[in-house]
């Protein structure tokens, strides 16, 4: 202590109780750990052999959709005393090579997605050959079957789709702005399809470049304020919608912004009444599921669906479900 | 750059030098291969999952590994030769959608047999590259330019022309059209060898290598390769076709997106439109990894295929490790440096005793 002058003593002991007496009350590190140790974990609840399973899906990097399908995933594997394994790629050629390595890794089950079908078949089948079970998730209701898999976990895309155009048409809207933030993916237009389908006025869809953000809000901005008789703008998925509330604010629109999936952005403009309503595919139930019901086929020899999709969604989230969910989709359950 | 590196020692000055010290030549020769810092990184990696990775040295798991590599390391070889050549290719990952685009849609429109739309493709893929090379050696914009522009005109087109034809995101399923099976042999079949199941990608990989190298050390044309990268306008005063080797370098990563795009379309029927953005930088990785360098004249084909193995290696290597792949852009990024510097060292090094 006697090298250090007694100002330094004197500074760094303030800095310390300044730092301790002005911690927020609200928010911050220290409340995501008190929310996380709030969401269930736990240790194993069955003495199953460990083992492994594999997920594979085509998430692209840092997807928070992907991240909740995940712990979904993880949770479940700790309760079945399951060695859990995660990878991902949006390019579907690496995805299949991704299932391969997996079957080459000679794992006791696989959960895939099919958002590329006709990219996954002949892994799928090398997976059946090899004796894996398969259980596919989220995308590719229509081929799972055909192509082996002993289920399959998800929303269909394009009920999904007609159950946003019947909410629609409830609210008694006229004209909808349908957001595809992703050219090329089938389930978008799945969706898209899904409402026209199902809502009484007209569907116009608008395409954005969904990794800028920036751009993709003067584009909706941009279409409000062309076209005044937009009375609702659907966007597919949850980052989208808050972005589409501030290109209404720009726009001095007062079309009613609707969103596909969740997060706690969502979740609280729901509750404020920013947000007219969302419709949720429960991206962790599909995870939980996937790992459950390949335990279950594995301990059991169960099969949930009786060769039809086992379905998560749609759910439609309004006001009134929202504040409970709040702190769900904060904790990245929801 | 004034092409003293280069790995072809005849055309060069400065070897008379080397064979004055005969007793260290043999070495340095072997030091200055432009694949030496590659080919230690990749027994690393390798010696390194072969003990992290569970069932990493299983016959089926290499396969997959080598299958992996092999889908990188086609695309590879031309863009190694491209920067060889001094120029590189941003357009090199999209094209390789393209083609396959084109062979679908035209075999498909057409109701012909899936051999025509293939030709077709091959045609579409050489103009794109004589296209790119046309620009470059005409306008003299940089590369980057240039090839930044096709790039982003092959994503709007492929996007554009496959909802416009198809009415959907992506192509119509061929599987059922006259000539995909045999089609499917060539550019997709799995050959059983010795009760391992190899990709026919894998034979088409190490015979583009085997071109490549014959192409840049026993031919004229390899000799313009090093001269156009080491310095175009020395090379163009000794008399070298310098427009006529970068075009041709140019359709030459054309037709390896043929191979990779034909590839793609007879293992999966249909081909989504969106996909391939990004892999160039991938073939580019595979190249760099693999001793080509930036600036040009300086590289090798060998070096190229290393490059992809070890980029193969790593992807999967990281599945059979079980780790989260998260950080599978990290591990890459640290071997690229890895690789550059113990390159350039090496290289320096080996200047250094002369």
């Amino acid at each position: 202590m006697a090298r250090f002058p007694t100002w330094v003593v004197i500074a760094l002991t303030g800095a310390l109780s300044l730092s301790l007496a002005g911690c927020s009350s609200t928010g911050g590190k220290r409340a995501e750990d008190a929310r996380k140790a709030a969401a269930a974990q736990g240790r194993a609840a069955v003495n199953t052999p460990r083992w492994t399973f594999a997920m594979i899906t085509h998430s692209g990097d840092g997807d928070t959709f992907w991240d909740i399908v995940q712990s979904g995933a993880k949770q479940a594997a700790v309760k079945d005393n399951i060695n859990f394994l995660y990878s991902h790629d949006a390019e579907a050629q690496q995805q299949a090579q991704l299932v391969d390595a997996a079957v080459d890794k000679k794992v006791d089950g696989i959960i895939v997605t099919l958002a590329k079908p006709d990219a996954l078949k002949a892994a799928v089948a090398r997976a059946e050959k090899a004796g894996i079970p398969v259980i596919t998730v989220n995308s590719g209701s229509a081929q799972s079957k055909a192509f082996g898999a002993l289920t399959h976990v998800g929303q269909d895309e394009t009920v999904a789709g007609e159950a946003v155009g019947q909410e629609l048409t409830e609210r008694g809207r006229k004209k909808v702005l349908c957001v595809l933030h992703e050219q090329g993916n089938v389930g978008h237009e799945q969706r898209c399809a899904g409402v026209a389908k199902t809502f009484s006025g007209t569907v116009e869809n608008l395409y954005v470049n969904g990794t800028n953000m920036p751009d993709t809000q003067a584009a909706i901005g941009a279409r409000l304020q062309a076209d005044r008789s937009v009375d609702a703008v659907v966007t597919l998925g949850a980052p989208y919608a808050d972005t589409a509330v501030k290109a209404k604010a720009d726009a001095g629109s007062r079309a009613e912004v609707d969103t596909f999936d969740l997060n706690a952005k969502v979740a609280a403009e729901l509750k404020d009444g920013t947000l007219g309503f969302a419709v949720d595919q429960q991206p962790y139930l599909q995870g939980y599921q996937a790992v459950d019901l390949l335990w279950l086929y594995k301990y059991n020899g169960d099969v949930l669906g009786g060769g039809r999709p086992v379905l998560t969604g749609p759910q439609i989230v309004t006001k009134d479900q929202a504040a409970t969910l709040e702190e769900y989709t904060k904790r990245g359950t929801r | 750059m004034t092409g003293t590196t280069t790995n072809r020692p005849a055309a060069h000055p400065e070897t008379s030098a080397a064979e004055t010290f005969p007793q260290n030549s043999a070495l340095r020769r072997l030091l200055t291969r432009p694949e030496l810092g590659s080919v230690v990184g990749a027994i690393a990696v390798f010696v390194f999952f072969a003990c992290a990775a569970d069932g990493f040295l299983r016959a089926s798991s290499l396969s997959t590994v080598l299958y992996a590599s092999s889908t990188i390391g086609i695309m590879a070889v031309p863009v190694a030769l491209l920067m060889i050549g001094g120029e590189f290719d941003l357009s090199a990952g999209v094209m390789v959608t393209s083609s396959a685009l084109v062979s679908s849609m035209f075999s498909y429109q057409m109701t012909a047999n899936v051999w025509v739309g293939v030709g077709v493709s091959l045609l579409v893929t050489l103009a794109i590259g004589a296209f790119n090379g046309f620009m470059l050696t005409r306008t003299r914009l940089p590369s980057f330019i240039v090839t930044l522009g096709t790039f982003l005109m092959l994503t709007g087109m492929n996007l554009g022309f496959t909802k416009l034809i198809d009415g959907t995101v992506s192509t119509k399923t061929i599987g059922d059209m006259e000539g995909f099976s045999s089609a499917h042999a060539v550019f997709a079949s799995t050959l059983t060898i010795g009760g391992v199941d190899v990709k026919v990608t894998i034979l088409w990989w190490l015979g583009l290598v085997a071109l490549a190298s014959w192409i840049l050390l026993r031919t004229r044309t390899g000799n313009w390769i090093f001269a156009v990268g080491g310095n175009k306008d020395a090379a163009r005063a000794v008399g070298v076709p310098v427009t006529g080797t970068k075009t041709g370098l140019y359709m030459g990563v054309g037709l390896g997106a043929w191979i990779c795009g034909q590839h793609l379309l007879f293992s999966f029927d249909a081909v989504q439109s969106g996909e391939g953005v990004g892999n160039e930088l991938i073939y580019i990785i595979a190249a760099v990894i693999g001793g080509c360098l930036i600036t040009g004249g300086y590289g090798s084909a060998i070096g190229s295929a290393v490059g992809a193995l070890l980029f193969g290696m790593t992807s999967k290597g990281i599945v059979f490790a079980e780790w989260n792949p998260d950080w599978f852009k990290f591990f890459l990024g640290a071997m690229l440096l890895l690789a550059t510097l113990l390159n350039t060292w090496v290289r320096r090094r080996a200047e250094a005793t002369k």
